[in-house]
């Protein structure tokens, strides 16, 4: 009777916190009205490399598996089949083969079959005779050696070598399947897939309009008739139309720390949540040339960061501080506290640090009475700026005067590419929460996004080890000791991982946040509106 | 007049020419392509498709070739295709005409409507209280920045009413549509008004002066008379050039007021198209815009001749 009572309670407890409404049988019908920051260049989300296409575009399509919708944490225990029935990897973990759904159909009527999922992934792969005007996400598939049908309704990757995390990489909402019959230029324009919601009209600086598609594959969704982009650029305005209820919710994950709190008092009933987004903001450093090629110098930059600072003065402490992968509790490949912490810079007296970064300094021939005089190269957008200007002021305490320079959008990655700069102001975002995309786009030899040049063998057989590895807790310790070692080695110094909010009217429902991606989470079948 | 009619339009040609090559060379000379950017955003260069894109694009043949191809389709009604939207540019450009241009037209009425009626009212009260508060609206006028100007309006809108004046193709009711484009107007005509305002108040006290004004007095005239008939008729010359330079420079604040209000107009959609570099659509928007402006003085010197029968260019 005891344990009766007991449970009683607890679950009157737990009521509160429970929100009845989103238990409820979700409505079906109405439009979900939201603003997006800018006009994506294209509707093609392979060509793509920002978020500012995924949210618009992502309801057309299906991949052929997904991170699940309403959990916020991708994970490999969280992906779900799509397109595909089921899958199946074989013993050695070379093949990995998808069955497919029977019945499923294009948005112009066509079927969906394995010939769909070959194509794409023979342009992504650079195989097929259509290319992709680009195709930024080309490496995620060195592996692959050749995707082969059996049927229409069988398609198998076959792999150089295992690489578990490839299931990852399809489940984002980077990998849609496209169709075989419409061209990419056509994709960039009217794009046609086999998702939730049609295409219904791309008016460049105007709006995004996407209709709901009533032959669904997945019975009974999407529960919404339809959703409405307004493509708003200047960020005041948007927020004003949010808090005036002309949106139903805001561009995800772009309400900045201070704009929230400006949201929440003008719109008390918002409802409101701070997510990490996976983007670190680093240092790139030149160490091709002086006075960076001397590791003593480049360990006294990392000595003398001051990394909680940023965090205050830029995100009123709502931020992470972490190595190359996404910190805990959002990210899943954190080093631990306390092994962060031994590494240096990292350590929480930043006085000892830095004292140690001026020993460091007068190694290299600097100090009090001569200077190093540096520029800190960055692009001309506030949220470049702004950690560009503290990393000066903190390069003061060891003997370093540095100057501001920024560089205008369109020539930041040409100059940063023939390496015309010292130290770089950069932001890094991570599509899917796994060390294989980021250790190979960022860190590998040869690799175009490894803007540094950063190269080192030894770490790089470790990066072929973590990603061969099956044992999630065996490769997540192989992880930790890369992360390290890449601090260590100052390849690209992390300051922080930003944290961005995302607010929506009570009446929408279905909505989750990602908490450790920026690009997988906006498919929107489940979302529904209690009005 | 008829050949002086003829020499402007001649000179209006030439000067639209050197426009066209000016526009297209310092389009070309500013750092950074359409590629440049597309490959910024995924953050790394594939030479091979770098290459692909600018041969697609025609970015590949020397500059004057480029030139040429596009002032002979220009001269033939094709304005080329959008590079961001693959859409033709005509296409593209034609329907956001009419949004700028009735905000446009509503802030010049806006401005000649409250301006000339104040700045003249100001003269013939001339260091009064209404003068002096006349003049600091004036002043505010012109050192309020329409941006900031949009922003207060639109925050006012939405603490008072709930609600704020973005662009709706269909408004609802005639409250919305008037939201839509008079409010915006106002905020961007609220610089030329201050502006016309001082020019007629300055122009009025100049000739209110004049011995015929005094005359017109000793002759028994009504205040009114003096002012509106015999004042204001003479004083609005400056006031009519005032308004057309304005007309021209009225679309700095078109963009920004466009930004503000959401208004997906020209002035909006040529910034856009410049931080693409989508030089399709910038070049032949500038056009336009050189075209709007040339026509406008044009227009200005012909208002001048119909208003002062004296002006009549080499009769």
């Amino acid at each position: 009777m005891g344990s009766m009572r007991a449970l009683a309670v607890a679950a009157l407890l737990l009521l509160p916190a429970y929100d009845v409404a989103s238990a409820a049988e979700p409505k079906q019908g109405g439009i979900l009205r939201v603003y997006h920051r800018d006009s994506p260049g294209s509707a093609s989300i392979h060509e793509g490399a920002t978020f500012s296409i995924n949210i618009p575009f992502m309801p057309v399509f299906n991949n052929l598996v997904i991170f699940k919708q309403d959990v916020a944490q991708n994970s490999v225990d969280s992906i779900v089949p799509d397109l595909a029935e089921s899958w199946a990897w074989s013993d050695d973990g070379k093949k990995l083969t998808f069955k497919l759904k029977q019945g499923i159909k294009w948005h112009d009527g066509k079927p969906f079959t394995s010939a769909d999922v070959k194509c794409t992934f023979d342009m992504l792969m650079g195989k097929s005779q259509q290319k992709f005007r680009q195709n930024p996400r080309k490496s995620w598939y060195n592996q692959v050696e050749d995707v082969t049908t059996n049927g229409d309704f069988e398609a198998s990757f076959s792999l150089k070598r295992p690489q578990p995390a490839l299931l990852s990489l399809l489940a984002s909402g980077y990998t849609p399947v496209y169709p075989c019959h419409v061209s990419p230029a056509d994709m960039r324009t009217k794009p046609v897939g086999t998702g939730p919601f049609k295409f219904v009209e791309f008016k460049a600086n105007e709006s995004i309009k996407l209709t709901k598609n009533p032959d669904y594959f997945k019975k009974g969704l999407p529960h919404l008739d339809g959703i409405e982009f307004t493509i708003i650029t200047n960020r005041s305005t948007a927020i004003l139309g949010f808090v005036s209820g002309k949106f139903d919710m805001t561009f995800p994950t772009e309400v900045s720390i201070p704009l929230l709190k400006e949201v929440k008092s003008q719109a008390p009933n918002a409802v409101c949540v701070v997510e990490p987004v996976n983007v670190s903001t680093n240092i790139i450093v030149n160490s091709s040339a002086p006075p960076f090629d001397n590791i003593d110098i480049r360990r006294a930059l990392a000595l003398a960061l001051d990394r909680k600072a940023f965090v205050s003065i830029l995100f009123e402490g709502q931020a992470d501080i972490g190595g190359t992968m996404l910190p805990a509790p959002g990210g899943l490949w954190a080093m631990p506290k306390e092994m962060l912490e031994s590494i240096p810079g990292y350590g929480p007296d930043v006085n000892a640090n830095r004292e140690e970064a001026r020993k460091l300094m007068q190694k290299a021939g600097y100090g009090p009475d001569k200077h190093l005089s540096v520029k800190v190269s960055t692009r001309n957008i506030p949220i470049y700026r702004d950690p560009a200007v503290i990393l000066i002021d903190q390069m003061k305490s060891i003997y370093v005067d540095a100057e501001l320079d920024v560089v205008d959008t369109a020539q930041w990655f040409p100059k940063v590419a023939r390496k015309d700069y010292s130290l770089g102001l950069n932001l890094t975002g991570n599509a899917v929460d796994d060390p294989d995309q980021s250790f190979y786009e960022n860190y590998s030899c040869g690799s175009e996004r490894n803007y540094t040049n950063y190269c080192n063998r030894e770490i790089e057989k470790l990066f072929d080890q973590q990603s061969m590895e099956k044992d999630a807790a065996k490769r997540k310790k192989l992880v930790w000791e890369i992360d390290k070692k890449l601090q260590e080695d100052v390849a690209r110094p992390i300051i922080l991982h930003s944290r961005a909010g995302s607010c929506w009217q009570p009446y929408v429902k279905g909505i989750t946040i990602m908490v450790n991606s920026s690009y997988n989470g906006y498919r929107y079948e489940d979302v529904w509106m209690d009005k | 007049m008829f050949a002086y009619i003829v020499r402007r339009l001649a000179l209006m040609l030439v000067t639209l020419i050197g426009i066209s090559i000016i526009i297209f060379v310092l389009l070309r000379v500013v750092p950074g392509n359409i590629v440049d950017i597309l490959f910024d955003a995924a953050g790394f260069v594939d030479p091979t498709d770098k290459a692909n894109i600018e041969k697609e694009l025609g970015l590949d043949l020397p500059i004057y070739q480029q030139y040429l191809n596009w002032i002979g389709g220009l001269l033939h009604g094709d304005l080329g295709y959008s590079y961001v939207s693959e859409k033709p540019a005509l296409q593209e450009i034609l329907p956001r005409i009419p949004i700028t241009a009735r905000l446009a037209a509503l802030a010049l009425l806006f401005s000649a409507s409250i301006g000339i009626p104040l700045g003249v009212i100001s003269a013939v009260h001339q260091g009064s209280r209404l003068d002096y508060t006349l003049r600091v609206v004036s002043l505010s006028g012109l050192s309020l920045p329409s941006f900031w100007l949009g922003l207060l309006i639109l925050m006012a809108s939405v603490s008072l009413f709930g609600s704020m004046p973005i662009y709706n193709p269909n408004p609802a009711t005639w409250t919305e549509a008037f939201a839509i484009y008079a409010v915006p107007a106002m905020a961007v005509g609220f610089r030329s008004a201050a502006l016309t305002m001082r020019i007629t108040r300055s122009s009025m006290l100049e000739i209110l002066r004049q011995d015929y004004i005094r005359t017109a007095r000793a002759k028994g005239a009504s205040e009114a008379s003096v002012n509106y008939r015999h004042a204001l008729k003479n004083a609005v010359l400056p006031v009519i050039t005032v308004i057309g330079i304005e007309a021209a420079f009225l679309i700095g604040g078109l963009i920004v007021t466009e930004t503000v209000f959401n208004i997906p107009g020209v002035a909006r959609f040529l910034v856009e198209a410049l931080r693409w570099r989508d030089y399709p659509i910038v070049q032949n928007l500038v056009m336009l815009i050189a075209v709007v402006v040339v026509v406008a003085n044009f227009t200005v010197d012909m208002l001048y001749a119909a208003i002062d029968p004296r002006i009549r260019y080499g009769d």
